[in-house]
């Protein structure tokens, strides 16, 4: 019986330390590689137009769009933003919550009851879901098939969209350089360097930052999880504990914005518009539009021109923005932001154009010719010159 | 000097959740079963605490909840494995996905009522949980910081593990309790009430896992309700009980230890130690395997699992 006590034990440690690194490995969000071509207006559509009324949608998330500042409450208001936009009924939309991105079964029932139910689109949110969609996609030809945050498509029924997060990073940079006045800025990241998207995302954030403040720094701590509200917090207190007056973020929970608050220093959110869950002390957030994708896909399907590409837009395409400022953001963020958002919007510049310094004195891009995208997804694992790893 | 009090402050913080946790299941294990349900009653009493928070705006009435509804989850857990015989591992895990199941849809469902989208507690009950000042002793340098001001759970929690730690070593109650954890059998023939204690027992511990689920929803989250937030702190509670010796006085710098081991990542300079994040999330169970292979080669009864712990008493078999 002790030796069934002891096997019992071990098992408990080894379920704790499963649990206690589990997350670190459930990737949520786009890291890997890929090669996205952005398709903007009227090429030849791939598949048969689909009339409005016959059109039916399946919605693939996650978790549940009830939850307030999430990643799947963001691409939910895409969906019901989309609804309104072209004027579905409720019936033509499916949602099935909670499926886990790393249960292959699941994924697959879920999506052929929607395919089972009529459905004739398929919107899947979360990166594990992308290779189940490939498949189904040769399975069932006559249904489409959106991935987000991925890189696969087929050129006909599957694609995958995503988006320049890193310009909005950008821009709320500079709200967050122009209100430090320790010149210290924290940011909470998920992932550390291996991870281009987050990496890229804190090198965008103190860009901007260094844009109009040249003596900040930026100091980076990482949680190594997509989602520990605890460790999200204790790194935030660990920033505040160092200095910093403005916390930054690319995590999934409002934690650090709320260490930021307690501690009545500043901050800037992500996901959605995180001033509901930290009124004081939210400057900006960025946010994602995904209403903005669906919008343009559903009509493309509509008029028959689905292409079947992949999609990468950015603030030009009003897919990632930055929530509405703050009336206690220094005085000219306003102006300045605008200004730059303007920049970026005319496509002449954007914010990954070199030579861009890093923080271990190599030079990117020194030709300024700018980053393709296949290395802005899946390429960037140097930090900024202003970026201090903590 | 700073950095040293940064982290001793962070960490008692981080480790207050699972001295509670800590605390619960030691009650469990000394009276002989081995709850490993201790995520899922911080999960329901993370609910419940928040829950009636939020309706009430009164601190009080949500730690009475919290203790209460995760009493009541380790109320089906002593009913399902000391009345009906159910094997322990295996209750303890479906208390855990029920209750983090229960927690969440109780959680989405009152989100789907509010009307901003997020959950967020009233002033009153903010302002009465906040860090506490006392005055003269929490504006002592250093010593007022390291000691005097924090949380009203911090204190809770340690005067429930000494509490507690009388209650187990110092009183006839708690002898009776431990004798029915190392043998069932031999207490019942003496005359303890092998079955009541058990109920009676099996309840407080949980209750106690509770207020901890309390403090995570209500203190890390900043207030605001997120799905999952007890997010995994219950099993390092299953293996702190380990490396606390089944005492639970040792828990409480047990947990600060371990408080302090999660939040070291955050601040160990890196240009100092280049460790990565990961070998920082490693060193708890690191250390417990340790502890575990130290007290098992020391051999010593005191310090050891009780006898019994995760076996049901049958007593028609003795």
């Amino acid at each position: 019986m002790k030796k069934f006590l002891g096997i019992t034990l071990a098992l408990v440690m080894a379920l704790s330390a499963f649990t206690g690194c589990s997350s670190s490995s459930s990737t949520n969000e786009a890291n890997d590689n890929n090669t996205t071509v952005e398709t903007e207006g009227g090429s030849e559509g791939v598949m048969p137009a689909i009339a409005k009324e016959d059109i039916k949608i399946g919605v693939i998330h996650i978790s549940n769009p009830a939850e307030g500042s999430g990643y799947t409450y963001t691409h939910d208001q895409g969906i019901v933003a989309m609804q309104k936009e072209i004027g579905l009924d409720d019936s033509q939309i499916i949602r099935k919550n909670d499926v886990a991105d790393d249960d292959p079964t699941a994924i697959e029932t879920a999506m052929l009851e929607c395919i089972e139910e009529g459905c004739n689109v398929i919107f899947a949110t979360s990166w594990g879901y992308m290779d189940t969609c490939e498949l189904l996609a040769e399975e069932y030809p006559d249904v489409i098939f959106s991935h987000g945050t991925g890189y696969k498509s087929n050129g006909k029924n599957f694609n995958n969209y995503f988006g320049r997060i890193y310009q909005s990073r950008y821009l709320t940079g500079i709200a967050a350089g122009l209100k430090t006045e320790t010149d210290k800025i924290g940011y909470v990241a998920a992932w550390g360097k291996d991870n281009s998207e987050v990496t890229g995302g804190a090198n965008a954030f103190a860009m901007g930052v260094n844009a109009v403040n040249p003596d900040a720094k930026v100091y980076v701590k990482t949680t190594n999880s997509w989602f520990d509200p605890e460790g999200e917090k204790q790194a935030a207190d660990a920033l505040i504990a160092e200095g910093c007056d403005v916390i930054g973020q690319h995590c999934d929970t409002p934690n650090p914005q709320l260490a930021a608050e307690a501690a009545g220093v500043y901050g800037v959110g992500y996901n959605s518009d995180m001033s509901k869950d930290a009124p004081k002390a939210v400057l900006t957030s960025t946010i994602w539009n995904w209403g903005a994708y669906y919008t343009y896909a559903v009509q493309s399907i509509i008029d028959g021109k689905w292409t079947g590409e992949n999609y990468f837009g950015g603030i030009h395409e009003g897919l990632v923005d930055l929530a509405p400022l703050a009336d206690f953001c220094a005085e000219g963020t306003v102006e300045k932001i605008e200004e730059e958002k303007a920049r970026i919007e005319s496509g002449e510049w954007d914010v990954f154009t070199g030579p861009i310094e890093t923080n271990t004195g190599e030079v990117i891009d020194a030709e300024g010719k700018g980053l393709d995208d296949a290395t802005i997804t899946g390429g960037i694992n140097w930090y900024f010159k202003n970026i201090v790893e903590k | 000097m700073d950095m040293f009090l940064n982290i001793f402050v962070a960490a008692v913080l981080a480790g207050t959740p699972l001295l509670f946790g800590t605390v619960g299941e030691i009650i469990n294990e000394k009276v002989g079963h081995l709850n490993l349900g201790v995520e899922g009653m911080m999960s329901i009493g993370a609910c419940a605490g928040f829950m009636a928070g939020y309706v009430t705006d009164n601190f009080i009435i949500a730690i009475i909840a919290s203790f209460v509804a995760a009493a009541l989850a380790s109320l089906i857990y002593a009913v399902l494995t000391v009345t009906f015989m159910a094997n322990q591992n295996v209750t303890g895990l479906t208390l855990t996905i029920f209750g983090i199941g229960l927690s969440n849809f109780i959680g989405i469902y009152m989100l789907g009522k509010s009307e901003t989208g997020t959950l967020k507690l009233p002033e009153n009950i903010t302002a009465q949980m906040r860090d506490i000042h006392i005055p003269m002793l929490s504006d002592i340098p250093i010593i007022g910081k390291m000691f005097f001001s924090y949380n009203p759970f911090v204190y809770m929690g340690i005067i429930i593990a000494i509490a507690m730690g009388f209650y187990l070593y110092k009183t006839r109650l708690g002898l009776n309790l431990r004798a029915i954890g190392e043998n069932p059998a031999a207490a019942d023939a003496a005359g303890i009430k092998v079955t009541k204690l058990k109920y009676i027992n099996l309840i407080i511990g949980g209750g106690i896992c509770g207020i901890g689920g309390a403090y995570c929803s209500m203190i890390i989250n900043g207030g605001v309700w997120i799905s999952n937030n007890v997010g995994g702190l219950g099993w390092i509670a299953v293996a702190l009980v380990i490396f606390a010796s089944w005492k639970p006085v040792n828990a409480i710098w047990g947990s600060f230890i371990f408080g302090a081991l999660r939040v070291l990542k955050y601040y160990i300079p890196k240009t100092v130690f280049p460790f990565p994040n990961a070998f920082y999330d490693m060193l708890p169970f690191l250390i417990t395997a340790i502890v575990l292979v130290i007290t098992s080669i020391k051999q010593s009864k005191e310090n050891n699992i009780p006898e019994s712990c995760g076996i049901n008493y049958f007593r028609e078999e003795r």
